[in-house]
C-alpha cells in the first residue's frame, strides 16, 4: 500500500550529491513530490526532506540506496506522523483588492503575515500543512491571485536521537 | 615540489602503486599523456584502440591483480565511450578508476569542442565521480578515487579533469586517503548476527552455501573451504563466483543460475537454511522470486548493506566482509556432516550427467559442440588457466564446464552482459597476472564488438589465447527465438569474416578447425604456442545450451531439454 514519506538525508557539501540522490528515484521510476534542501545545525553538512509517495518496502529500499552515495552521512525515513511538518507559500493579490475589508479578515482568520506592500500589489505569507496553505489560496483568489508560490515541505522527525550521535557512530565505525 | 598539474596525475599513480594503465590520447587529455612521457619507464601504458577496450582491459587487470585497474581517456567521445565498461565495473563490483581530461573550466557548459558532461553522464554508473578543476585539487581526489574504489564494496570512479587544471601549477604532496566520513569501509562485524547465524545453522538438517563474488573481492577463499568444511555444508557458486571455492571440492555441488547446473537449482527449493556470502539474489540465480527457496531461512552476509533484504528477504541480515564473517562464524560452528542431503545433490546430478552433459561432451554426432572444446580445454590446462569469457551461449558453457580451480581465474561479464567484454578483459587479464595461460573464449558476434583490440595485442605483445566458438548466429538470441519466439530467427543468423585472416592481419599465429579428430592438437597448438593465438572452432550451428531455468520459471522447474 503506498504511503507519504518524508525521508531525511544528511551529505556531505559537495557538486553532484543532489543528481545522485535524485538519479535513484528516477531509475525506480519514482516521481518525487516535494525536496527542499539547506544547510542544518552542523556545519557544512546539508539536509533534504524529500517526500515521497510509495510502499514501504520501496522506501526502504530507496534509503538504503541512498545512504549507500559515498558522500552521504545518513538518510531516514518517516511517516506523516513520526514527523512535524511545514510548507511556506506566498500570495501576491492586488492592494485594491484588500480594501474590501473581507480580504483582511480572511488573512486575520488565517495567522497569515502580509510581507509587503506596494502601490499595486502586496505580498501575503502563511505557513501551515498544504491543505491550510490551499485554503487561504480558495479565499483569496475569489478577489484574484495574481501569483502564488509554495515550498516544499520541510520536516523534522518527532524521535530525539540527533544527527551528531549518528555521526559519532560512524566515526566509531573508523576503526 | 611544484609540478603540473599532468604531472601531479602521473605522481599519485606512483604513490598508489600503479604500473599498468590503458588508454588513448586526445585533445584534452594532451597535457597528462605529456607528463606521461617521462614516466615511461614507472608506468606501462597500454595503448588500446577504442576508449572501451581500454576500460575492459582495466576490469580484467582489476580482477586477475586484486589491484586497482587504471584507464585514461580525453573528453567527449572519449569519455562516452567509457560508459559501458563503467556499467560493467559498477555491476561486476571491480575496482576501477577513470582519469578523462575535461575542457578548460572557463568552457563548461559552453558546447566547447569535444566537451560532455561526463560528470552527469557517468553518475548512475560510478561508485564516485568528481571533476577537478584546479591542479591542487588534483591529488586529494585521486586519493580519494583509490580509497573509494578499492574498500567496501569495490567498484569505477572516474576523476574529471579540466585541461587548466592539467596545466596548472602545484607544490605536490601525496597523501593517500584512509578514511571518508560518510563512508564506511568496512562494517563492524555484528556478533548478534553471527550468533543467529550460528543458532540457525544448529538445527539445520539441509543448509546451503550459496557463494558469489564477494568471496574473492574479499579473498575469502581460504575462509571459505575452512567455514564449508568444518560446517558440511554443500556449496554452490553463482556465475561470478565460480573459482572461489574449487570445483574439484566433494562439497562442491555446482552452478547456480540460469544455465546452472540442475541439483543446486533444483535443492534451492528444498533446502531449510540458506547461508548466502557476497553474493546478491541476481535474477539469473533466482529465477521466479516469489517462488525463490520460500521454504529456506536465510543468512544474507555482504558488505553492502543495500544487498540486504532487496531481494530476498533475509531471517540474519549481517553486513560485514565476507572474510571476517567467514572466519568468525567457522570458530562458532559445531563440526558437522550432512551425507545424506550432499548425496540429494549427488543423486541429482547423475540425472544432469545422463541427460545433458555426457552428450555434449561426447557428442554421438559429427557436429563439434562446445561443451566438448571447454572440456577439454579445462582438462588440458588442469582448470588453472585464467578463463575470460564474453557473453552469450559460449560464456554459460564455459562457466558450465571449465573447471575452475585457480585463483582469481574466471573472468566474465557477469551483471551487465556487455558482448565484446572478453578480448580486451583478456588483455588486462594477462597483464595483472603475467605468469598464467590466459584463455579468452569468445563468440563470433562478441569477438567482433571489440575486434580492433587485436591491434592493441599486436603493439602491446600481449599473450593471450583467443578461442572462437563459431557458430555463426547470435546463439543465445537464436536459442530464445527457438523457445520462445516460435523459431522466427529475428537477425541472428550472422555472416563472418574470415577470422584466422584477420588475425594473421595482426600478426597473430591462428587457425580454423571443424572436425572432432583435430581439436586435440589444435588446443594444443594454441596452449603451447608463444605469443598471442586465434583458434577458431566451428560448432553446431543450433545447439542449445541445457539445463535452462526459462523466464518466469521457478529455479526447481529447471527443464533438461
Amino acid at each position: 500500500m503506498e504511503t507519504t514519506f518524508n525521508i531525511s538525508v544528511f551529505t556531505e557539501n559537495s557538486i553532484g550529491i543532489l543528481n545522485r540522490i535524485t538519479i535513484i528515484f528516477t531509475r525506480r521510476h519514482l516521481n518525487i513530490e516535494s525536496i527542499t534542501a539547506s544547510e542544518c545545525e552542523i556545519k557544512g553538512v546539508y539536509r533534504y526532506t524529500i517526500v515521497l509517495n510509495t510502499t514501504l518496502d520501496q522506501v526502504k529500499k530507496v534509503v538504503s540506496q541512498i545512504e549507500k552515495q559515498v558522500e552521504v552521512l545518513k538518510a531516514f525515513y518517516h511517516t506523516d506522523e513520526q514527523v512535524v511538518y511545514q510548507e511556506i507559500a506566498l500570495y501576491k493579490i492586488r492592494t485594491d483588492a484588500f480594501t474590501n475589508g473581507t480580504t483582511e479578515k480572511i488573512i486575520r482568520d488565517h495567522h497569515a503575515r502580509i510581507l509587503s506592500v506596494d502601490k499595486d500589489f502586496m505580498i501575503i505569507e502563511k505557513t501551515g500543512q498544504p491543505e491550510e496553505l490551499t485554503h487561504l489560496f480558495d479565499e483569496l483568489n475569489v478577489f484574484g491571485v495574481l501569483e502564488f508560490v509554495r515550498s516544499g515541505r520541510v520536516a523534522i522527525s518527532k524521535p530525539m536521537k540527533t544527527l551528531e550521535a549518528y555521526l559519532e557512530e560512524l566515526a566509531e565505525n573508523h576503526r | 615540489m611544484n609540478i603540473r598539474g599532468a604531472e601531479a596525475v602521473m605522481r599519485c599513480l606512483t604513490e598508489e602503486g600503479v604500473t599498468t594503465i590503458f588508454g588513448y590520447p586526445g585533445g584534452a587529455i594532451m597535457p597528462v599523456y605529456d607528463a606521461l612521457y617521462d614516466f615511461k619507464e614507472q608506468i606501462n601504458h597500454i595503448l588500446v584502440r577504442h576508449e572501451q577496450g581500454a576500460i575492459h582491459a582495466a576490469q580484467g587487470f582489476a580482477r586477475t591483480s586484486g589491484k586497482v585497474g587504471v584507464c585514461l581517456a580525453t573528453s567527449g567521445p572519449g569519455a562516452t565511450n567509457l560508459i559501458t565498461g563503467l556499467a560493467d565495473a559498477m555491476i561486476d563490483s571491480t575496482p576501477v578508476v577513470c582519469i578523462t581530461g575535461q575542457v578548460a573550466s572557463h568552457l563548461l557548459g559552453t558546447d566547447a569542442f569535444q566537451e560532455t558532461d561526463v560528470i552527469g553522464i557517468s553518475m548512475p554508473v560510478t561508485k564516485y565521480n568528481i571533476q577537478v578543476t584546479r591542479a591542487e585539487d588534483i591529488a586529494p581526489a585521486m586519493a580519494k578515487a583509490f580509497y573509494i574504489a578499492a574498500t567496501g564494496r569495490p567498484g569505477p570512479v572516474l576523476v574529471d579533469i579540466t585541461k587548466d587544471a592539467q596545466f596548472g601549477m602545484v607544490d605536490f604532496t601525496y597523501e593517500k586517503c584512509h578514511s571518508i566520513r560518510s563512508y564506511i569501509a568496512k562494517p563492524k562485524l555484528d556478533h548478534k548476527g553471527i550468533e543467529a547465524a550460528v543458532d540457525l545453522l544448529s538445527t539445520a538438517q539441509k543448509p546451503y552455501l550459496l557463494v558469489g563474488q564477494g568471496v574473492i573481492l574479499s579473498e575469502a577463499q581460504d575462509a571459505l573451504v575452512k567455514f564449508a568444511e568444518k560446517s558440511g555444508i554443500p556449496v554452490a557458486l553463482t556465475l561470478l563466483g565460480l573459482g572461489a571455492f574449487p570445483a574439484d571440492h566433494p562439497l562442491y555441488v555446482g552452478y547456480l543460475g540460469m544455465h546452472g547446473n540442475y541439483a543446486p537449482n533444483i535443492l534451492t527449493n528444498e533446502c531449510d537454511v540458506i547461508v548466502a556470502v557476497g553474493m546478491r539474489f541476481d535474477d539469473r540465480v533466482t529465477g521466479d522470486v516469489s517462488r525463490y527457496a520460500k521454504q529456506a531461512k536465510v543468512i544474507h552476509i555482504d558488505i553492502d548493506p543495500a544487498e540486504l533484504n532487496k531481494i530476498v528477504k533475509a531471517d540474519v541480515a549481517i553486513n560485514a566482509d565476507a572474510r571476517e564473517a567467514l572466519e568468525e562464524l567457522t570458530k562458532s560452528i559445531p563440526e558437522r556432516k550432512y551425507a545424506q542431503w550432499l548425496q540429494q545433490f549427488r543423486d541429482l546430478e547423475q540425472i544432469e550427467l545422463n541427460e545433458v552433459v555426457n552428450d555434449v561432451i561426447n557428442p554421438p554426432d559429427n557436429e563439434l559442440k562446445m561443451a566438448e572444446v571447454v572440456d577439454l580445454l579445462s582438462k588440458k590446462t588442469d582448470g588453472q588457466a585464467i578463463v575470460v569469457t564474453d557473453v552469450g551461449q559460449h560464456q554459460m558453457i564455459a562457466s558450465r564446464y571449465y573447471k575452475y580451480k585457480g585463483y582469481r581465474n574466471n573472468i566474465t561479464s557477469g551483471g551487465l552482459g556487455t558482448m565484446g567484454f572478453a578480448l580486451p578483459a583478456a588483455i588486462g587479464a594477462k597483464l595483472g597476472n603475467p605468469e598464467k595461460t590466459v584463455v579468452a573464449i569468445i563468440g563470433d558476434g562478441g569477438f567482433q564488438m571489440t575486434i580492433q583490440e587485436l591491434g592493441t595485442i599486436l603493439q602491446a605483445e600481449i599473450d593471450v589465447k583467443i578461442l572462437i566458438l563459431n557458430n555463426n548466429f547470435l546463439g543465445m538470441v537464436r536459442q530464445w527465438q527457438q523457445l520462445f519466439f516460435d523459431r522466427r530467427y529475428s537477425f541472428t543468423e550472422i555472416v563472418n569474416p574470415n577470422f584466422t585472416a584477420i588475425a594473421k592481419a595482426y600478426s597473430v599465429d591462428a587457425s580454423k578447425i571443424e572436425q572432432r579428430l583435430e581439436l586435440d592438437e589444435a588446443l594444443d597448438q594454441m596452449l603451447n604456442s608463444k605469443g598471442a593465438y586465434l583458434l577458431e572452432v566451428v560448432v553446431q550451428r543450433e545447439e542449445n545450451v541445457f539445463p535452462m531455468v526459462a523466464t518466469g520459471a521457478s529455479v526447481s522447474e529447471i527443464r533438461l531439454n
